[in-house]
């Protein structure tokens, strides 16, 4: 069965403690190198943003189906594939975010994960544990607690509604 | 609508999709490689995702290249060639592994006409983008990327933006492809071409040979660029086509392409470069630094390992001899390479010289395969890259062939003199 393209869930946006974005979250704040050796995904989740002033808690905060809202080149770093899988192990179904490092937006995509830039997201007008609707095929999103449509994202290309539809890139190598 | 970049038509040539900066395409690709740095895993990822089932999509567009440890002087490189090998030799035929004896893969698949002008090549290889100094496109991704593409044929790129830098005049006497290729990352830095593709253009750029090209498409990765892309002219169309035995289309830019940058300097006289550790875009005059002991000096590497860089240093070193308190290494890119310094002479007069001579690879580059530096020593690289640590504890400083050789028969950084 074909997965859903319109997900919805609670939002967390990831503010510092004034309530202002933090841009330039690396890999290392995501998921410590550390924990490296990690390889199991679900063990990973517990150490998600374990390295980042305010969230440290975070995998106790998040719920599965949440979606995560971040600001500016969120990834940035190292390649590691962790820092993605440890919310995918959390059961977060999205990230929107205003731009990402370019590996991590590779290893998102290739491990199914759905990645959509919304360059603006950060100031429009979403807080913490609003329930919002996201069109992965339009880019559509609408904070549903205030039934409000907010500015849209970009459409995920064909690339990666293919990859997610079939679960990761090497699940999609499998019905070529 | 507007016309397309050299980049865009390249991909267009090579996906269904649309085409425009940004846009992620599905992009098939014509020739998959792995090298024995992330070859192993290549193959691990293969056998874990697609077990009992065809694991090469097509054996006549893969190909293995060894040549960042060769041969292996660790165990660890030694298992990782020995599970690629057996891939190799059970799912391809024997000609498409280029084992440890072959060379820098990048430079075998130009040589073997692998990799043609408007060709798309991944690789494991970070400088596999090299391949734009035949027109070719060429990647450099992870080891997943690469197990995808040997099953499927395909991978999956953002179009890049495209920027044009236009050098232009004639380079001093002394400088060569490489002063010119430092002066650019001296202009823009190694942030310069941040995630987009170079148009590599003006007579400073068509006047280089393929050595020349190969040089200058090298230090991309290094200006932060994806890949920077020279326009094949007539010799080495000619070169491509006598290696390849094919035809292949010469992409040229649209009059209407969209950039999201245009630079030109001005590089007549240019005079030596030199980038002082521990960053390549540390660049200076070779004249402001002179005089700094000189302890290794290493001719080698994708960079300028091909055999005219070997042609100056050897005119260099006829009936001299390198500095009793310097070590010299040579190592050719390719065993083509080394074949031609065999014939010509060229190794007897490294020999008396008494520089040391190393089999074709990757040599001190990646792994300090021809020796390292101690703490405090001073090594001039002939490389792409001088960060703290790569080949050893010393400082590590890049420059031209000429003035590698100049500084290693003077025994101290020095302007090359002809
Ligand atoms: S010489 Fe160095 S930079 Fe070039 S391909 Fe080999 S390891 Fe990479």
């Amino acid at each position: 069965m074909a997965k859903q393209t319109i997900l919805k869930g609670r939002v967390i946006v990831i503010k510092d403690k004034n309530g202002q974005a933090i841009d330039d979250i690396d890999t290392d704040m995501i998921f410590h190198n550390r924990h490296l050796h990690i390889t199991e995904i679900n063990e990973m989740g517990q150490f998600a943003f374990g390295n980042l002033e305010g969230w440290t808690d975070f995998s106790k905060r998040v719920k599965s189906s949440d979606i995560l809202v971040v600001g500016k080149n969120f990834g940035a770093g190292s390649s590691r594939q962790q820092a993605v899988d440890c919310f995918s192990a959390l059961g977060i179904i999205a990230i929107i975010g205003e731009s990402f490092g370019a590996i991590y937006k590779r290893n998102a995509i290739n491990s199914g994960l759905p990645l959509m830039i919304a360059d603006s997201i950060m100031s429009d007008d979403l807080e913490i544990d609003d329930q919002i609707e996201v069109n992965l095929e339009t880019g559509e999103i609408v904070n549903s607690s205030k039934n409000k449509p907010l500015k849209p994202g970009s459409p995920l290309s064909k690339v990666q509604l293919d990859i997610y539809q079939a679960g990761s890139m090497f699940e999609y190598g499998k019905t070529l | 609508m507007t016309g397309k970049s050299i980049i865009e038509k390249l991909i267009s040539d090579h996906t269904r999709e649309e085409v425009s900066p940004g846009n992620i395409v599905w992009l098939d690709i014509d020739v998959r490689s792995a090298r024995d740095f992330g070859g192993a895993n290549v193959v691990k990822n293969l056998q874990k995702h697609y077990p009992n089932e065809n694991q090469v999509a097509d054996p006549e567009k893969t190909f293995f290249t060894f040549d960042c440890v060769v041969p292996a002087n660790n165990i660890g490189y030694a298992e990782n060639q020995q599970i690629a090998r057996v891939f190799a030799r059970e799912n391809l035929s024997r000609e498409h592994l280029f084992d440890v004896d072959a060379g820098i893969g990048s430079h075998v698949m130009i040589e073997k006409g692998i990799a043609i002008p408007g060709s798309t090549v991944i690789g494991t290889d970070s400088h596999l983008n090299i391949l734009g100094c035949i027109g070719a496109f060429g990647q450099g991704m992870g080891d997943q990327d690469i197990a995808f593409a040997f099953k499927t044929g395909k991978t999956w790129f953002e179009v890049p933006e495209s920027m044009t830098i236009t050098l232009n005049g004639k380079p001093a006497s002394n400088s060569s492809a490489k002063d010119i290729t430092l002066g650019v990352l001296e202009q823009i830095g190694s942030k310069g071409a941040l995630g987009k593709s170079i148009e590599f253009s003006g007579n400073t750029v068509e006047n280089l040979d393929l050595a020349g090209r190969i040089t200058l498409a090298s230090m991309v990765t290094e200006m932060g660029g994806i890949i920077g892309l020279i326009v094949p002219n007539d010799p080495i169309i000619e070169y491509c086509k006598q290696r390849s035995g094919k035809d292949f289309p010469i992409h040229t830019a649209d009059k209407d392409a969209n950039y999201v940058e245009h630079l030109e300097f001005d590089f007549e006289n240019l005079e030596p470069r030199i980038a002082l550790p521990p960053s390549p875009e540390n660049v200076k005059p070779v004249a402001e630094v002179t005089g700094t002991k000189v302890d290794s000096v290493v001719i080698a590497s994708c960079t300028n390992g091909r055999y005219e860089d070997f042609a100056i240093v050897a005119k260099m070193l006829k009936g001299k001899k390198v500095h009793q308190d310097c070590m010299m290494k040579i190592v050719p890119s390719t065993k083509e390479v080394y074949g031609q310094l065999l014939n010509n002479g060229l190794i007897s007069i490294f020999y008396e010289a008494g520089a040391i001579i190393s089999n074709p690879g990757c040599g001190g580059c990646a792994s300090g395969q021809i020796g390292m530096t101690g703490e405090g020593e001073v090594q001039i690289s002939t490389g792409n890259r001088n960060f703290a640590g790569k080949q050893g504890k010393g400082d590590n400083y890049l420059a031209s062939p000429a003035t590698a050789t100049a500084s290693a028969l003077k025994g101290e950084i020095c302007v090359p003199e002809f």
